[in-house]
């Protein structure tokens, strides 16, 4: 029983097309189009002419692997690697181009928490909406609710419209009616990398029970590392739209620290997304290491386009190590709140980088008015690799486990007494 | 194309499993995942009408107010300044209170379900569920606002002392019509708003021009009078002719006759555009997500 297939993916292709023809590439207006049409008419020779180029994107090709009943199946990858694309096909949110998909199975998926809370209705009718959109009958709500309420902690404000709620009651809420779905087979996409610590635990906590103990298969996506390897009995690895690995969690997530860190990182680019892009979005990023140990400096340059007005925001820099644990963040001089209009924006951010120990570091963008209001957030773009050690003279090798920073550090010695 | 795949067909047979995808695979169970989602669907049209007045002052109000204006503005200007004759002996009042009916439920329900899909992108974009739903949910709310006037309607002519005929029976029906008529080209041009963002502006411009062409403020009977038996049935292309007509011999009984041929013709366009509505929606709608 346990061994049956319920996911079987065989040859799967996803083709995007996208028009380089500045920002609204995506949905021309029908303007757009007929003109477009009409130059065509006219001028034949114009058609591959640099006005508006075509380029075909596979987001995902030829990936196939099977899902067994019952396993927490973990899908990892670097940015534009093509997982989400693949779970959105998984839930049947956008079709394949190329193979098939066979699922055996109600499928559930929580690509977002929170998908269609409504900020006017209080939480009570919230709980009925996202239930109802996640895929729950109303009478399955019903029988959970009381469940629900007390794994989200927000009682006392059960009536109150969520506009109201604290950002934390919010996400505790979405994510309570989420980890009480109880599909054949749930699609999991990054959404533990919400709420506190604690509340995380929790969840990861009600996701290993729905798994264990209920039989159910779990797909999981993550960048959380040691989430995947705690959760996750079999994983496969994307890259580039490709399947590069499928087998055992450990050998997997040993396979993807040690992926290829050429020079490709150094240079991100914005995965092909076509819905929910913010008002102000990071479109490349490229970095450039200069200098050297224990002075060296992170060069950023940085493209980002505005769509409409925006509040004044200013830019912050987190960078990781390859565990995705945040050595330190640097919010560059001069940069609290630029003020955007619509257009394209170059950005050149000169970071000292502190000793480090050596290794890969990645960086994550932020951009928002205030702490608490992000407008664009992107994790795991450019890569540095560092090979020299900050402290020139040392002879023994680092280990993360004594920390990524070596500060200089003198000791000046006396004898006191004799 | 042939390729040696990992995992052979023979190993495990289609028939294993519930759900297959496949580019431009149409599904076999369509219209019965519909009906699997009707929770969703009545959840969807609570929120909508839920949220609807939250936040104004008059609340409901606003779905007496703009009938009851109309009404007032149209009998001045068709009846008293053009001196345009009702049907029968009804009060013109109330002959053009009843086509507001059916016309605001009409136009209300183009222009929500026209932009819901839009409008609910978030949603489009993070689950599966059968698209449809968004548009036919958000002509819940309108259906609403039309019962409110329908009561107003009744009110109405309780202060005109007009007794309604035995047809009255015959409005839920009319209603299904009236809704169908909106949902064909509503599921078009919601499909179409999807990809191109212009027929945000053709629909209120639609709505605005549909009122003059459409009998709402005088009878139908003023156009075959004036230009003859051919032209009416021409007029009678435009599906709410056949509509309008219908509820008048409803509520006015006897004062109104409905020309059966134009009622057809009516019909017959409703039943097209539905079609073409549902099939193009079907199409694209797999797209959406990618493009919305």
């Amino acid at each position: 029983m346990s061994n049956s297939t319920v996911i079987s993916v065989q040859d799967l292709g996803k083709l995007y097309r996208i028009n380089h023809q500045g920002k609204h590439a995506n949905y021309g207006t029908l303007r757009d189009v007929l003109a477009e049409k009409l130059k065509r008419v006219f001028s034949r020779k114009q058609e591959n002419g640099a006005a508006t180029t075509r380029e075909d994107f596979w987001a995902l090709k030829n990936v196939s692997f099977e899902i067994k009943q019952g396993e927490v199946f973990g899908i990892i990858g670097r940015n534009g690697a093509g997982k989400s694309t693949l779970l959105k096909i998984l839930s049947r949110i956008t079709e394949p181009s190329l193979g098939r998909v066979r699922i055996k199975g109600r499928v559930a998926s929580l690509l977002e928490v929170g998908t269609g809370f409504h900020a006017e209705l209080t939480g009570r009718e919230n709980i009925f909406l996202n239930g109802a959109i996640l895929g729950m009958s109303r009478a399955e709500i019903r029988k959970k609710f009381d469940e629900i309420v007390s794994f989200s902690q927000v009682e006392q404000f059960l009536d109150t419209p969520v506009k109201y709620y604290s950002s934390g009651m919010y996400v505790r809420l979405a994510f309570a009616v989420a980890s009480h779905l109880e599909p054949e087979i749930l699609v999991i996409d990054e959404v533990l990398a919400v709420g506190d610590a604690q509340f995380q635990s929790k969840c990861l906590g009600k996701m290993e029970d729905v798994a264990k103990t209920k039989g159910r298969t779990v797909l999981f996506v993550s960048h959380n590392i040691p989430a995947v390897r705690a959760l996750c009995s079999h994983a496969i690895l994307l890259a580039n739209g490709k399947l590069i690995g499928d087998g055992e969690t450990s050998e997997i997530v040993d396979k993807y620290m040690t992926q290829d860190h050429t020079s490709s990182d150094s240079v991100w680019k914005r995965p092909l997304q076509q819905a929910d892009r913010p008002t102000v979005y990071f479109n490349s990023v490229e970095a450039i290491l200069t200098g050297r140990q224990p002075r060296m400096m992170m060069t950023l340059k940085i493209e980002f386009c505005c769509e409409s007005v925006t509040p004044k925001s200013f830019i912050t820099v987190e960078v990781c190590d390859v565990l995705g644990v945040t050595v330190f963040q640097a919010i560059p001089d001069g940069s609290p709140f630029m003020e955007f209009r619509e257009g394209r924006y170059e950005a050149t951010l000169e970071i000292d980088l502190p000793p480090l120990v050596p290794g890969r570091y990645t960086a994550n963008l932020w951009i928002g008015p205030h702490y608490y209001h992000t407008i664009d957030q992107v994790k795991n773009t450019v890569a540095i690799t560092i090979d020299e050690s900050p402290v020139p003279e040392r002879t023994f090798p680092h280990s993360y486990d004594n920390g990524h920073l070596v500060p200089p550090s003198r000791c000046e010695l006396r004898r006191e007494s004799y | 194309m042939t390729v040696d795949l990992p995992y052979s067909k023979t190993e495990n047979p289609d028939s294993d499993f519930d759900l297959i995808l496949e580019a431009g695979r149409r599904d076999k169970h369509y219209w019965l995942d519909l009906w699997r989602y009707r929770e969703l669907f009545i959840i969807l049209a609570m929120r909508d009408i839920s949220v609807r007045y939250k936040q104004t002052v008059l609340g409901v109000g606003w779905a007496l107010i703009q009938p009851v204006l109309n009404m007032i503005v149209m009998t001045i200007i068709f009846g008293k300044v053009a001196g345009l004759h009702s049907e029968g002996s009804a009060p013109y009042a109330i002959m053009v209170f009843v086509a507001m009916l059916p016309w605001m439920f009409f136009s209300s329900a183009l222009t929500t379900s026209s932009q819901s899909m839009v409008s609910n992108s978030p949603l489009i974009s993070k689950v599966f569920f059968p698209r449809m739903i968004i548009p036919a949910s958000s002509v819940v709310t309108c259906f609403v606002d039309f019962l409110i006037s329908l009561v107003l309607l009744i009110a109405l002519m309780a202060v005109y002392r007009f007794a309604p005929s035995w047809n009255i029976f015959a409005i839920p029906a009319l209603v299904l019509l009236t809704f169908l008529a909106a949902l064909g080209p509503g599921l078009f041009i919601t499909a179409l708003n999807v990809k191109y963002r212009d027929f945000r502006y053709v629909i209120p411009f639609l709505v605005q021009f549909g009122l003059y062409v459409t009998p709402v403020g005088f009878s139908s009977s003023v156009i075959r009078e004036k230009w003859g038996e051919k032209v009416f049935l021409l007029y009678s292309l435009n599906p709410m002719v056949g509509v309008i007509d219908g509820f008048r011999w409803a509520i006015l009984g006897s004062n109104s006759h409905v020309d059966l041929r134009s009622f057809f013709i009516s019909l017959a366009v409703i039943a097209a555009s539905l079609y073409v509505g549902i099939s193009y929606f079907r199409k694209t709608e797999r797209g959406f997500a990618d493009i919305i």
